[in-house]
């Protein structure tokens, strides 16, 4: 015996304007089933929600329809109401008849007969549906954070002072990420070290964090609230509790490579620590360039100078396996490949740098202990061209998108150069300045106002060595002239990728990427922060290119949402799930081979759904041959119904 | 004169895209014919085959099954499913001998309202020569 109760919304006369209601109540009053059926002005009032309730009690009702608005408004106030009095809330169903109907047409009667199709499909629906309650798991109240730049760092000390547990996951024998590499930072232009080696300290101090470096996520599986991941740590054969950084090892080590940390402007040894201020403070011996890969010989040189006995030859890659609730992916960003911007003479001439080679100049900390010199003979340049956009707005040739960061940071080198070289001159080629965020257009002022900065509006079109000067051919675009600078030195913004390695991590962590490669984030404007994998939340340059406040801003915010999760005992998960129809399963397997959450598998010879990573999107089910599989309140023999009702009358 | 033939156009739309594509429709006041019924579906990589012949065999005079732009799918590879299903489903329709206009897919993403309205529009256009779909119809 089906007692379906069935309410129309006028909406003011947002829908009844445009459809019937009356008419809809009274059709809908004779369908089969139906044993209620009444309109009213605003059904999500407090009279009309209380109208709801008492038929639902009066004429126990088993299931309800709402002929009103957009489910993403008011299903979950509906819903509530139907389970105030007394029946389950997946009883509830509303049939859209605003958004889809009453606001797109204007033709009354046909409209009006549209609205009834919807709401008689909807009541096709109801009628099947279980009733069902919430899935509830249990939460593993520790987070996974993956990447030790500013954003990682951030949203670990974030979570760390929440009073969960972090593990720090960075790749490098350091955290800093790219912002340990800057000199100084827009547009206050504080020291970029300064600020951050107090945060590495904390990160290293803090009793809730678990810090590991050098290591790399292998492997994750689970689900929000119960992630298992696994994490490789490599090893660095060098003992950071014995080690006192004495640097012995690197005066005798006799192999030279080129110094990452520097991006190739200095060389370092086999044995090394990337800076002084790294955390852990240690040293690593590099085993792609130790044993020496052409004459394969290991000369114990460092092990024999090594007072400590620090050094262990024996040590072993090991993967660790740790359970987290929530994961935080802050993987960072690239600069463009250098191979690609030949036009510019990248990789040609010595004295062509990327922005965060020109950082390590302007460094105190850097190669030329903060002296800007060029990387051929070591003097100082007088004239130094600046280019943006170098890959960036190029849909053609490269990136289609900005890169954001680039006009602030490159007002920032020609400022800093002035700063270095008072007598020196910065021509800036640019195509638009966008300087959006608290200070920046005043920044850039004060970089053409206070140092005379030159920005010509126009792209570069080559780049060539001429006589010891690189010749720098361009147009200005404003006063349409051709323009030639004999420079000493070119700096190139390179456009920001998502950083090596990341497309390989998001495929493990089974996380959507953007066309770009960079993050998907699940709702480009309400949701930034989180992925479209409950649990699995971003951070940082991996989403979008952005600036450091930007990259703490999300950090934290990512590390917000952490915390919901962390903080609840237990996670609730919608279930309108699969379930399988044991009898009619054969056992193909066909559907857990479809299924996009890996929730499928195979027991005894019958698909076995897992209710938790089970997301309902119905793939299992178009793909069975043998109607084995079926969402929960949305059956395909519900569709069926549906689909009549439809096309009934 | 003959009232004009209005085809009758089943829908199924996933939740994430196509479906609030047509409520943004709905939001920005757009207008399309009422030729068609939706049936909000969780992706489209759920439509099942037998969702649309089951349609045609009702007697309706043309499918669409909308869904995320392939690469965009919430579910994140769903479309990707549909398109490679349903594509066999617009071959075997024509092997049966179904005008291929009366089945159709779009990707429309949840910013797309005038899109999803174009698509309607294209589409009641395109069905209305074409005239009742007797080919699957069960006798009623």
């Amino acid at each position: 015996m089906k007692r379906t109760g069935v309410f129309i919304c006028h909406c003011g006369i947002n829908i009844a304007g445009t459809v019937d209601v009356k008419k809809v109540a009274e059709e809908l009053g004779k369908y089969p089933g139906v044993v209620h059926s009444e309109d009213y002005v605003y059904m999500c009032s407090d009279p009309g929600q209380n109208l709801i309730e008492q038929a639902i009690k009066g004429k126990n009702l088993d299931s309800v329809v709402v002929a009103c608005c957009s489910p993403n408004l008011h299903e979950t106030t509906f819903r509530n109401a139907s389970k105030r009095a007394g029946l389950n809330s997946f009883r509830c169903e509303i049939a859209n008849i605003r958004e889809q109907c009453s606001w797109v047409h204007k033709d009354k009667p046909r409209a009006t007969q549209k609205a009834t199709k919807i709401a008689q499909a909807t009541v096709e629906k109801v009628r099947r549906n279980e009733s069902l309650e919430a899935l509830s798991v249990p939460v593993t109240r520790r987070a996974l954070v993956i990447g030790g730049g500013i954003a990682g760092i951030q949203a670990s000390l974030d979570l760390a002072n929440s009073g969960f547990e972090v593990i720090l996951v960075e790749r490098n024998p350091s955290i800093g990420g790219h912002m340990i590499q800057l000199s100084e930072t827009f547009p206050t232009l504080d020291c970029s070290q300064c600020i951050l080696t107090p945060k590495m300290v904390e990160v290293s101090r803090h009793p809730n964090i678990k810090l590991m470096t050098y290591s790399e996520v292998q492997d994750v599986s689970g689900y929000v609230g119960n992630f298992k991941v696994k994490i490789l740590k490599k090893p660095t054969y060098v003992d950071p509790a014995k080690c006192t950084l004495c640097d012995e090892c690197t005066k005798v080590c006799p192999i030279v490579v080129p110094n990452e940390f520097d991006l190739g402007l200095t060389g370092r040894r086999a044995i090394y620590i990337p800076f002084p201020q790294a955390i852990p403070a240690s040293y690593t011996l590099d085993d792609k360039n130790c044993p020496d890969p052409f004459t394969t010989i290991a000369c114990g040189k460092c092990a024999d100078v090594c007072k400590p006995k620090a050094i262990d030859y024996d040590q072993k890659p090991q993967i660790i396996e740790e359970e987290v609730g929530a994961i935080i992916v802050a993987t960072g960003y690239d600069l463009y490949d250098k191979e690609k911007m030949a036009e510019y003479g990248f990789g040609k001439y010595a004295d062509v740098l990327d922005g965060l080679q020109f950082e390590r100049l302007c460094s105190a900390s850097g190669p030329t202990k903060g002296h800007i010199l060029r990387p051929s003979d070591h003097k100082e340049p007088k004239e130094v061209v600046f280019i943006q956009c170098s890959g960036s707005r190029d849909p053609e040739n490269h990136c289609a998108y900005c890169s954001k960061i680039c006009c602030m940071y490159t007002a920032k080198h020609a400022m800093l150069y002035k700063h270095h070289v008072p007598d020196g001159q910065a021509y800036i080629f640019y195509i638009d300045i966008r300087s959006g965020g608290k200070g920046y257009e005043e920044f850039v002022q004060r970089a053409v106002e206070e140092d005379g900065v030159v920005y010509l509006r126009g792209k570069v079109s080559k780049v060539f060595e001429d006589k010891g000067k690189i010749m720098v051919w361009g147009v200005d675009t404003l006063t349409g002239k051709h323009i030639e600078i004999a420079a000493d030195m070119v700096v190139l913004a390179q456009a920001m990728r998502p950083s090596t390695g990341a497309q390989e991590l998001a495929k493990k962590l089974k996380l959507a990427m953007d066309k770009d490669g960079f993050l998907a984030e699940a709702h480009p404007k309400l949701r930034p922060v989180e992925s479209v994998t409950s649990g699995m939340l971003l951070a940082g340059a991996a989403q979008a290119p952005k600036d450091i406040p930007e990259a703490v801003a999300q950090a934290s915010g990512a590390a917000a949402k952490a915390v919901a999760i962390l903080s609840q005992e237990r996670l609730f998960h919608a279930p309108t799930v699969a379930k399988v129809v044991k009898n009619l399963c054969t056992g193909c397997g066909m559907c857990v081979s479809v299924c996009p959450y890996d929730a499928l598998s195979l027991k005894d010879a019958k698909a076995e759904v897992n209710e938790v990573l089970c997301e309902g999107c119905g793939t299992c089910s178009a793909t069975c041959l043998r109607s084995a599989i079926q969402v929960r309140n949305l059956t395909q023999q519900q569709v069926a119904e549906m689909i009549n009702a439809c096309l009934g009358g | 004169m003959a009232e004009e033939f209005e085809p009758r156009i089943v829908a199924f739309l996933c939740k994430w895209c196509s479906s609030a594509g047509a409520d943004l429709a709905g939001v920005s006041r757009m207008e399309y014919p009422p030729n068609i019924v939706p049936i909000q579906v969780m992706c489209s990589g759920s439509v099942s085959p037998l969702y649309i012949f089951s349609a045609f065999n009702k007697g309706a005079d043309g499918v669409l099954v909308s869904g995320c732009h392939p690469g965009d799918c919430h579910y994140i590879k769903g479309n990707y499913y549909a398109r490679r299903r349903l594509n066999l489903v617009n071959k075997l329709l024509e092997y049966v001998g179904l005008e291929p206009q009366r089945f159709r897919m779009s990707w429309v993403s949840a910013a797309e309202g005038t899109k999803y309205t174009q698509v309607i529009k294209d589409f009641v256009k395109d069905l209305k020569p074409l005239g009742p779909q007797t080919k699957l119809r069960r006798n009623a």
